[in-house]
Formats: C-alpha cells, sequence, structure tokens
C-alpha cells in the first residue's frame, strides 16, 4: 500500500510517520510536499504532526489553504483514508473536514507525556483491530491539544459513534485527572460521518516500537493497513 | 551619514581599554572608523575572544582517536560514532539576556546552539539543558525567580518543540547565589556521516558569499558586549533593545535548506550568524581560510529603516547564514531557498587579500585584517588569589554540625527539596518524544537516543545505516565547586562519567559551559583556574575530551557572584540496546547491592561537606566536599559496564545529592508509566554493617561519599556480582531486597520506613506546589 | 488607511488565559473585576483611502482565515 505523508513548512513528525510506514509496517510511502496538488497513486493519507507555519495565527489555519489540503479533499470524498495526528487533527478541524477545534491546553503550558486512552468503538477503520477492552498507551506532545465542539456537536458524535479515542486512566475510566488538557468528554481522537477521515492528538508513530517504550500505537496503523488491504480484496 | 567621532569615552563605553584601542590603531595602522570600533568591541570581547580564559582552556584534553574536528576548529566539535557515521555537539549560555527577558533570551539560547549543530553539517537530533535560578519557595525574592524559571522554561520549550528536537535531558538548581543572575545553557547534539562534515572557512577567492534567512533588524544590537559586562540595574534596562527574538518556525526551514544545499556539494564554507552576527562570520571564516572578504552591505536585506553600517555589522537579528559558494553554483541556492521559500542575498565574494572589507553603499567602512581580527584579541593572564571564605571552609568541622533528631523527617524534606526533588514540572513541558529516537527519557540517571537512518541529513549516502545508542548527561554540582573549586570540577566530570556508566555507556566527549563572575576579580578567577585544573584531570582521566564549550564570565550582580559553575555536558555510546539500563527497581525479590563504600572513613566531613541534607535541613552551605579518587571511580565504572554487558543488572543508579538514602528512595519511586500513574515499587534495605559506634546516621545516610552506584540484579545473580566486585577491587555489599509498598532502611538498632505514595508525592508535585505559589 | 481586527473567543469556549489574568488581576489588588477575556488584535495596512470598498473583503478574510468561526467571533474597523 502506498502512503502519503505530507509535509507543510516545519511539519516535524513527518519524518517518524514515513519511518513507521517504511520500517514497522513494511509499506511503501513518501513525502507530499504542501505545493504539490494530486495524491494520484495514493492509498492512504496522514498528516503528521508539527508546528507547520509556526503555529502562527492559529494553530493549521494557514496550512488547510496549502494547495495540497485540496487534492486531500476530494481523496476523502471519495473514500480514501485519511489520519491526522496532532497538528494533522488540527488542519483537518481547520479545513472542515473534522468538526470542532483544537485550543490551548487548559494548563496553559505544552505537556509531553504517555496518556492511556480508551478506544470507544471498533467500528472504524482505525480501530477495527484493537483488542477489546485493550488500553493504549500513547504519547502526547502538545499545547493546544484541548478539543471543543459544541453541545450539539458532541451529542451527535456520541449518537453516530464517532468519538474513536477519550483519555482515560490505566482502567479505562474517563476521569478529569486523566485528562491531559482540557478536552471536552476526554476526546482524545474521532472521525467524520463517512468513518474515513479520523484526527487524534496522541502519537501514534511515537508508539508503534517496543524500544521506544509502547507498541500500542503500531495497533491503529494495522488496523487502516488491514482495512485498505481488505478494500483492495473487494474491489479485486 | 556621519558617525561619530571616536573619544576615550567611545572606546570605554565599548568596552575596550586604552591598551587594546592602541593595539586596534597598531593593527590597522591608523585610527578605526566608528564601525571598526564597533566590530573590534565585539570580536574582542571576552565572548567572542575568550581574552581572559583561552591560556587556561589551552589545559583541556582536546585530542581523541574518535575527535574529527577539535575544540576550538569549529562552530562545535565533531566525534567519530562507527561505521562512518558521527555526532557534532556543543553547549553554550545565554545568561544575561535571560535576566533581562527571559522567555525570548532562553528561547533565542536554544536557536544558537542548534545552528552551531546545522552548520557543521549535522542534522540536530536532540537538545539538553542545565538551568539555576535563586530560590523559588516562598520568602525573600522568590516571586521573581519562579518569574524566570517559568520564563526560562517556556522559552526552551516554545523553541525547542516547535523546531522539532526532543529535549531529553537536563538539570535544575536553586541557589540564592544565582538571584539576578539566572544561568541558561543549551546543548545540542546533531548526527552526519563523516563525509557531511561542513567547515565555516571561506574558501576559494572569487566565491560568491550568500546571506541566507530572514531580513536584518537592530535586535541584539552588541548582544556580545552586554554578556561581557556584570549586571546592574542600569545595564539591564540599556539592554532592553538587545534580547533577540527567536523564530523556532524560521529556523527549522532554514535548517532543512541548509542541509539540502549541504548535500548538492555547492557549499565552500559555511557558518551561522549567532554572536556579533554578520561581523564575526565574515571574519571567522576569513580567518580560516587564510582568505579576505569583501560585502556590500547595501545587498544585506533589512527590515528596519535607515540601518547604519555599525548597525547591520553588529545586529544578532536571528536564524541567519553565511554561505560560500563554489563560484558557478550559485543557481542551487535560489532553487532551494525559493523552495522553502526563504530570503538569501548575493552580499559579496571571497578575496585573496586577507582582508576583510565592509563597504556600504560602495563606500568602504570597515578594512580590517581578518586573521588579526579573529586571532589576535589581546590574551591576558589574570591575578588570581585563594578567596578568603575557604579558610572557613576548610576548617569548618562535622562536629559542629547537630546530629540529625529525625532522619525519617530529613528524607522527606529532601526529597521535596526542589534542588532533588523531580523535575518533570520542567521536562513535561518539553517535547521529548519527537524523532521517534527517545529510548530514555528524562527521569533516569542519563538519557539514551537511538540513532537511525532519517537522523542523518539528506546527502547521497546509500548502504544500511547501522543504528546507534547514544547517552546523554549534564552534571555540576555548583556547591562543591563553591567549596572547592578543583575537587567540585573533578567531580562534575567523575559523576557525568558515572552517569553514562549507570546508562551502559562508554564516554566519548564532554562540552563544558564555564558559568563565572568577573575574572577581573582575583578570588573568581582563582575559582576558574581551579576549576579547569580540575575539569581537565579528570577529562583525560576517563577519556573524555573536550570537543568544544561556552565561556560565560561577569555572573555577577549586586548581589554578588554566582557560584562558580563549570557545567559538564558528557555524551556516551552504548554498544548494544540491550546494554541500555535504567535507575528504577524492577521486580519483587531483586536484590539490591551497594557497589562503592558505605562511608569515607578518610573524610574528616563524612560526606556531609556541601551536602544536600547540610543545605536543606541544617541550612548550611560549608564544609570541604567530599574527595573523589578518580582510580576508584573508574574502575567502578568499568565494573558497572562490565557487568551489563553480561547481563547481570537490572537496574543502575548513582549515589550523589542526598546520599545512599536518597538513591534508594529514587530507586523506589521515579519510574512513570504514564500520566499521573507512578510504578512504585519498595526495598528492605539493611546499612547495618556500615553502622558502627562511631558512625553517624546522618552521615551513612545523607552523606555524599563519591564513586557509589546502587545496582539491582536479580536474586540467584547476587552473590556472583559482589564475589566479581570484590575481585575487581571495589567495596561491594548486599544491602537488601525490592519489594513491598514502603522503604525501609535499618541501622543498627534504628529503623526508618517511608511509605511510597507519600515519599513519591513530596518529590514528583514539590516544583509543582512551589510554582503554585 | 488600517483594517484594526479584534478576533476574541466565544463566551461558551473555556478561556484558561482569560481565568488566570483574572486572577492575577484580582490578586494584585484590582478588586470587583468582572471576567477576562483573552483575543487577538490585528491590524492590515490597506492602500488608498476609501474603507467602504475593503469592508467586504476584510470580512470575507476574517470568516475564511483571520479567526475560526467554531470557536471565535470578531469585529473590525476601517480607519
Amino acid at each position: 500500500m502506498n502512503f502519503a505523508v505530507l509535509q507543510f513548512p516545519a511539519s516535524n513528525c513527518d519524518q517518524d510517520a514515513l519511518h513507521v510506514v517504511r520500517n514497522v509496517l513494511g509499506q511503501s510511502g513518501r513525502f507530499v510536499w504542501h505545493k504539490e496538488n494530486s495524491l494520484a497513486g495514493m492509498d492512504a493519507v496522514i498528516i503528521p504532526g508539527g508546528f507547520s507555519y509556526g503555529d502562527y495565527l492559529r494553530t493549521g489555519a494557514i496550512a488547510r489553504f496549502s494547495p495540497i489540503m485540496q487534492a486531500v479533499r476530494e481523496f476523502a470524498a471519495k473514500g480514501g483514508p485519511v489520519l491526522g495526528v496532532c497538528n494533522g487533527f488540527q488542519i483537518l478541524c481547520e479545513a472542515g473536514l473534522l468538526p470542532g477545534a483544537l485550543i490551548r491546553n487548559r494548563s496553559l503550558q505544552f505537556r509531553c507525556e504517555p496518556v492511556f486512552l480508551k478506544t470507544a468503538t471498533r467500528q472504524s477503520p482505525f480501530t477495527h483491530k484493537i483488542p477489546d477492552a485493550q488500553i493504549l498507551r500513547l504519547p502526547i506532545a502538545h499545547g493546544e491539544g484541548c478539543y471543543f465542539a459544541d453541545d450539539a456537536t458532541l451529542d451527535q458524535l456520541a449518537r453516530e459513534d464517532r468519538i474513536l479515542w477519550q483519555y482515560s486512566d490505566a482502567g479505562g475510566q474517563l476521569t478529569e485527572a486523566a485528562n491531559p488538557n482540557g478536552s471536552l468528554r476526554n476526546i482524545a481522537g474521532l472521525c467524520n460521518q463517512a468513518r474515513n477521515v479520523a484526527g487524534l492528538m496522541p502519537h501514534p508513530e511515537r508508539a508503534s516500537e517496543a524500544i521506544l517504550g509502547s507498541a500500542d500505537g503500531r495497533l491503529i496503523f494495522e488496523s487502516l493497513l488491514s482495512w485498505l488491504q481488505t478494500q483492495a480484496a473487494k474491489a479485486a | 551619514m556621519t558617525e561619530p567621532a571616536i573619544t576615550p569615552e567611545l572606546v570605554q563605553q565599548h568596552n575596550l581599554t586604552p591598551e587594546e584601542f592602541e593595539k586596534i590603531k597598531g593593527v590597522l595602522g591608523r585610527e578605526p572608523s566608528y564601525t571598526e570600533l564597533g566590530i573590534f568591541s565585539v570580536m574582542w570581547s571576552e565572548h567572542c575572544s575568550y581574552k581572559n580564559t583561552r591560556p587556561l582552556l589551552k589545559t583541556f584534553p582536546t585530542k581523541s582517536p574518535r575527535i574529527l574536528v577539535g575544540a576550538g576548529e569549529e562552530n562545535a566539535g565533531i566525534v567519530d560514532i562507527g561505521d562512518g557515521l558521527a555526532i557534532a555537539f556543543k553547549i553554550e549560555s545565554h545568561n544575561h539576556p535571560s535576566a533581562v527577558e527571559p522567555f525570548q533570551g532562553a528561547a533565542t539560547g536554544v536557536g544558537g546552539i542548534i545552528r552551531d549543530i546545522f552548520t557543521m553539517g549535522a542534522r540536530p537530533v536532540c537538545a539538553v539543558n542545565s538551568l539555576r535560578f535563586g530560590p523559588i519557595e516562598a520568602g525573600g525574592n522568590s516571586a521573581h525567580n519562579r518569574r524566570l524559571f517559568a520564563g526560562v522554561v517556556s522559552g526552551i520549550a516554545h523553541y525547542g518543540n516547535c523546531f522539532g528536537i526532543p529535549t531529553i535531558a537536563g538539570e535544575v538548581y536553586f541557589d540564592p547565589s544565582y538571584e539576578g543572575n539566572p544561568l541558561v545553557n543549551a546543548f545540542c547534539l546533531g548526527v552526519l556521516r563523516h563525509e557531511q562534515i561542513a567547515r565555516g572557512a571561506a574558501k576559494g577567492a572569487g566565491n560568491p558569499v550568500f546571506y541566507v534567512g530572514p531580513a536584518t533588524g537592530r535586535d541584539g544590537l552588541a548582544g556580545a558586549a552586554f554578556a561581557s559586562r556584570d549586571l546592574t540595574e542600569e545595564t539591564a534596562s540599556k539592554q532592553r533593545g538587545a534580547v533577540q527574538v527567536g523564530d523556532p518556525f524560521m529556523e527549522k526551514l532554514v535548517c532543512e535548506a541548509c542541509l539540502e544545499l549541504l548535500a548538492t556539494d555547492a557549499v565552500a564554507g559555511i557558518q551561522d550568524m549567532g554572536a556579533a552576527g554578520l561581523t564575526c562570520s565574515t571574519c571567522e571564516t576569513a580567518a580560516r581560510a587564510g582568505t579576505g572578504i569583501e560585502i556590500e552591505l547595501s545587498l544585506v536585506p533589512q527590515r528596519a529603516p535607515d540601518m547604519t553600517p555599525y548597525e547591520i555589522m553588529l545586529s544578532e537579528s536571528q536564524e541567519r547564514m553565511l554561505i560560500i559558494v563554489r563560484a558557478g553554483r550559485e543557481d542551487e541556492v535560489k532553487r532551494i531557498f525559493d523552495k522553502w521559500d526563504l530570503p538569501w542575498a548575493r552580499i559579496g565574494q571571497v578575496t585573496d587579500t586577507g582582508r576583510m572589507i565592509v563597504k556600504h553603499h560602495g563606500a568602504v567602512v570597515a578594512d580590517i585584517p581578518a586573521k588579526k581580527l579573529a586571532d589576535e584579541a589581546p590574551v591576558y593572564q589574570r591575578e588570581s588569589s585563594q578567596p578568603a571564605y575557604l579558610k572557613a571552609v576548610r576548617e569548618f568541622s562535622l562536629a559542629s554540625v547537630p546530629v540529625s533528631g529525625d532522619p525519617v523527617a530529613d528524607l522527606r524534606q529532601l526529597m521535596a527539596w526542589p534542588d532533588l526533588a523531580s523535575k518533570n514540572w520542567v521536562y513535561r513541558q518539553y517535547d521529548h518524544t519527537v524523532r521517534d529516537g527517545s529510548v530514555v527519557c528524562p527521569g533516569s540517571d542519563a538519557a539514551v537516543i537511538r540513532l537511525k537512518a532519517d537522523s542523518l541529513p539528506p546527502g547521497k549516502a546509500d548502504g544500511a545505516v547501522v543504528e546507534k545508542c547514544i547517552a546523554l548527561t549534564v552534571d555540576c554540582n555548583a556547591a562543591y565547586v563553591y567549596l572547592d573549586p578543583y575537587e567540585g570540577a573533578k567531580i562534575a566530570v567523575a559523576e557525568a562519567a558515572r552517569n553514562l556508566a549507570c546508562a551502559g555507556a562508554v564516554p566519548l566527549g564532554t562540552t563544558d559551559n564555564l558559568n563565572f563572575a568577573n575574572p577581573h576579580n582575583p578570588e573568581s578567577f582563582w575559582q576558574l583556574k581551579e576549576s579547569v585544573r580540575g575539569l581537565a584531570e579528570a577529562c583525560r582521566f576517563f577519556n573524555a575530551p573536550v570537543t568544544g564549550g561556552n565561556c560565560s564570565l561577569y555572573n555577577q550582580s549586586p548581589n554578588g557572584p554566582i557560584d562558580p559553575t563549570p557545567t559538564v555536558a558528557m555524551v556516551g555510546l552504548i554498544e548494544k540496546p540491550e546494554h541500555i539500563t535504567t535507575q528504577w527497581f524492577k521486580d519483587e525479590g531483586d536484590a539490591v547491592i551497594l557497589l562503592g563504600g558505605a562511608i569515607d572513613g578518610q573524610d574528616p566531613m563524612r560526606g556531609l561537606g556541601g551536602s544536600a541534607w547540610l543545605q536543606c535541613v541544617r541550612r548550611m552551605k560549608t564544609g570541604a566536599p567530599p574527595r573523589c579518587d578518580l582510580e576508584t571511580e573508574r574502575g567502578l565504572h568499568n565494573a558497572l559496564r562490565g557487568f551489563i554487558a553480561c547481563g547481570l543488572i537490572k537496574s543502575a543508579h548513582d549515589c550523589s545529592e542526598g546520599g545512599l538514602a536518597a538513591a534508594l528512595a529514587e530507586s523506589c519511586i521515579s519510574r512513570q508509566i504514564a500520566r499521573n500513574t507512578p510504578r512504585l515499587i519498595g526495598a528492605q534495605v539493611d546499612l547495618s554493617f556500615a553502622a558502627g559506634e562511631s558512625t553517624r546516621l546522618d552521615a551513612l545516610l545523607f552523606g555524599e561519599a563519591q564513586s557509589r552506584v546502587i545496582i539491582s540484579v536479580a536474586p540467584h545473580d547476587a552473590v556472583k556480582v559482589v564475589e566479581r566486585a570484590k575481585i575487581l577491587g571495589l567495596s561491594a555489599a548486599k544491602i537488601g531486597v525490592v519489594g513491598g509498598g514502603e522503604l525501609t532502611i535499618k541501622a543498627g538498632a534504628w529503623e526508618g520506613k517511608w511509605p511510597l505514595a507519600e515519599l513519591h508525592d513530596l518529590w514528583w508535585n514539590a516544583i509543582a506546589r512551589a510554582m503554585d505559589l | 488607511m488600517k483594517a484594526k481586527i479584534i478576533v476574541t473567543p466565544k463566551k461558551a469556549v473555556l478561556d484558561p488565559q482569560g481565568k488566570t489574568v483574572q486572577n492575577a488581576l484580582e490578586q494584585m489588588g484590582y478588586k470587583g473585576i468582572g471576567a477576562v477575556h483573552v483575543g487577538k488584535y490585528l491590524e492590515i495596512e490597506l492602500p488608498g483611502a476609501e474603507a467602504e470598498i475593503w469592508r467586504k473583503p476584510i470580512d470575507e478574510a476574517c470568516l475564511r482565515i483571520l479567526s475560526n468561526p467554531v470557536i471565535e467571533d470578531y469585529r473590525f474597523v476601517i480607519e
């Protein structure tokens, strides 16, 4: 499978995402520069973390207008899977491909630490291979990770089973203490209505190899890969 | 536009002595122009020329078979790590600017050191820092100290996180001597192949000189000269314009663009514009190559109106690079810098005259022999005299210190003391996992990163990259250095090497940041001289040559001088990933072994001189610090590495501040699984074997005798490890067992018990609580 | 001529910066103040002197990029 890893000026988790695609998943992948305008031949798109455009104005606000984002829009409209991690999640929200917005952490400080995530639904290309009841341990590293949406949107997300991951304690309880940034309903990641576009603040690409402390993030990538392979088999 | 006349007052304002002015006239064969005066004043400041310290710095060991670029040659030293790979690293200070504007002062300090690394052709892959402030707990000036502390940490976080580099290790200390003069020492390490080493030399007469990066403004004017003066109310307020503002986003783009350009082979020389900006970079590159350089200032991109030649030459606007391009390859610069949307300008060329010629709209405003400017600053042999306070320190006797009345309470107090407490309040603000290389994050004795293919800069390179594991630490117990500069500096190096050994690493090289007070004060200079003597001896002994570093003098405020603080950052190589070792106990039932002696019977202070216990519990900073026997220390490190290589060591933690008790406590409580989720594991320890009639309990528990490590091993390996250690000439004893929810320490009839949850809370949250005040 | 734009967080959105500033003011002795909201001020230099022709483009820019309507409100003057 061919993975596109988008690169904006000052994306800085792009190398990590490509490393996981090539060296952990054994798939092919390449960087796609923000000035390009085609995703032809790509099977999946990863929008990696970083501080695109310095996070100036608002995080993700300038990146969403890059030429490549039009291609991402079309790719997603045709059902192609798009995974936004951290800054990538912020860009997807600014671009309107996901609802809500990410604002400054409640503590007003950048927060880097491993957190526990409860997988709220396994009905998605990004979560279907995560074993039942397994709590994931993934690192976060962000200053603006507090998820906000109005009540109507939050209710809709819940109703449509579109919340993918929530911050929890080791036992899966959605406590306030477990919430590192103030996100409403402890939301760490969610997907769109068509379930092919997802965003999350924690970094699965930093937790795909045991040597780095946790390989739980790999389950997310393997879910995506498995889904892609199933889709390809169906099409054949 | 007319430049001001050169008067004696003007010379003095530029921090030049009448003798130095005469020397300048000698170099030029005439009086200098105003712009030339400015140029000399920054190039011959202590910060740029090391005029007060060069004779001392020459005593450092700087060679080893692994050194590819040594101290003093270029912007950073480079060390071979095998298989065609090398690392570039260095530490630098930004003390005075951080006192005035902590956020930007610290941020631009990080920016500066990152540039020093990629200017060598290396891809920056991690950062480390060492910070010192006045006390932050309630009382006195603590509110101001908290403000500086918070500002510095968030400035470092802002720059490092946005640039995209993990800040992976550090140290933070609080002491009254740093009030009004905080220390911010920033370190960076980068990776490259041997053939990718880039030099800051202006080679090839006729080669064009390019400026790349954002436009020049009036920021940081004469920052180098500011760093070379005592920090008073007056100098601080005049320098409000001296603090540069950093843009990490811009730096990331400049870094990627420069590394891409270097891969094309179109570059003849490259240097960052750091302290003294355009001045330093032009004259140093010419001096190194033995060539001359000519630039036209009207071609320099400017963002402030009507900048004078003086201002353009001395500006310290950030994120700018000087690149000497091979004639005919100019298009590569345009192509790459346009791709990254970065400003660039051709501003001059390399000549063969040996002179640095600066023109402004065609008129010559400076014409100086480059080598003399860069290399022939005056050198001073300052007077030194032993400080008067040392007499009392040496005469201080342990008998005058009341024995601890409550060692259990003392340990709780120590663990909650900001100097000793967990620094997680700091490092959780730093991204320490970006780049997928952080194997051991902040929280253990040494950090460990793995280097892989994408740690390298882009290049035509092919062939698999052999992955490497690098350990890093930064250390300096400045209280020890204050109380005995030679011994304290030796210990700073020994402790760094010990921390690396605990992680399973062999030292490769050292970079030092010498933070001292006014060198014209003979007592301060004596501290500097003695510290350098200790550093040099220990670095030589551990085969960890100094690859480069930084001197920051004039660190004193109206309150007085800072404690002499020779910060030591050391880098080591771990042979195999299986050898990577961390400091926390692992499994119930494991045996706890002390490598090294429980008490140093030769030390009249029994390890309490300058100790955390004496400072924190008895509120005294005195007494001769513990001695470090380098042979014993090296024997310990070698033995430890040997045990690690045999797979015998489950955890290793060195004994430093707080002695045995603190090291044991940390081994029980320092493992953090995730947010709010520590993995606490107790230990039952018996020190009775060392508790004699005449042994002070507080010395046994909290004494800071050197050359000691607490290790834990599988139960069936305990006897073997102790025996082998003794055969190797080390003291060794099994002192306990891992397990349970408490730390208990017995010593003869006495027993102390500490429930882990409570101890952890005190230690983990101490700084957060102080900062909430 | 300049467009002077003020972007503020929507009332419904948690504003921890605003809360922090409010606490700080109260601690400094400014009693009886109400809530504090921290926003952004932008100035865009515009050519000419005809404010009216710029009203629609600036409004559009505010909606498209200068503010995020999910979490922010904006207002501006051109003078």
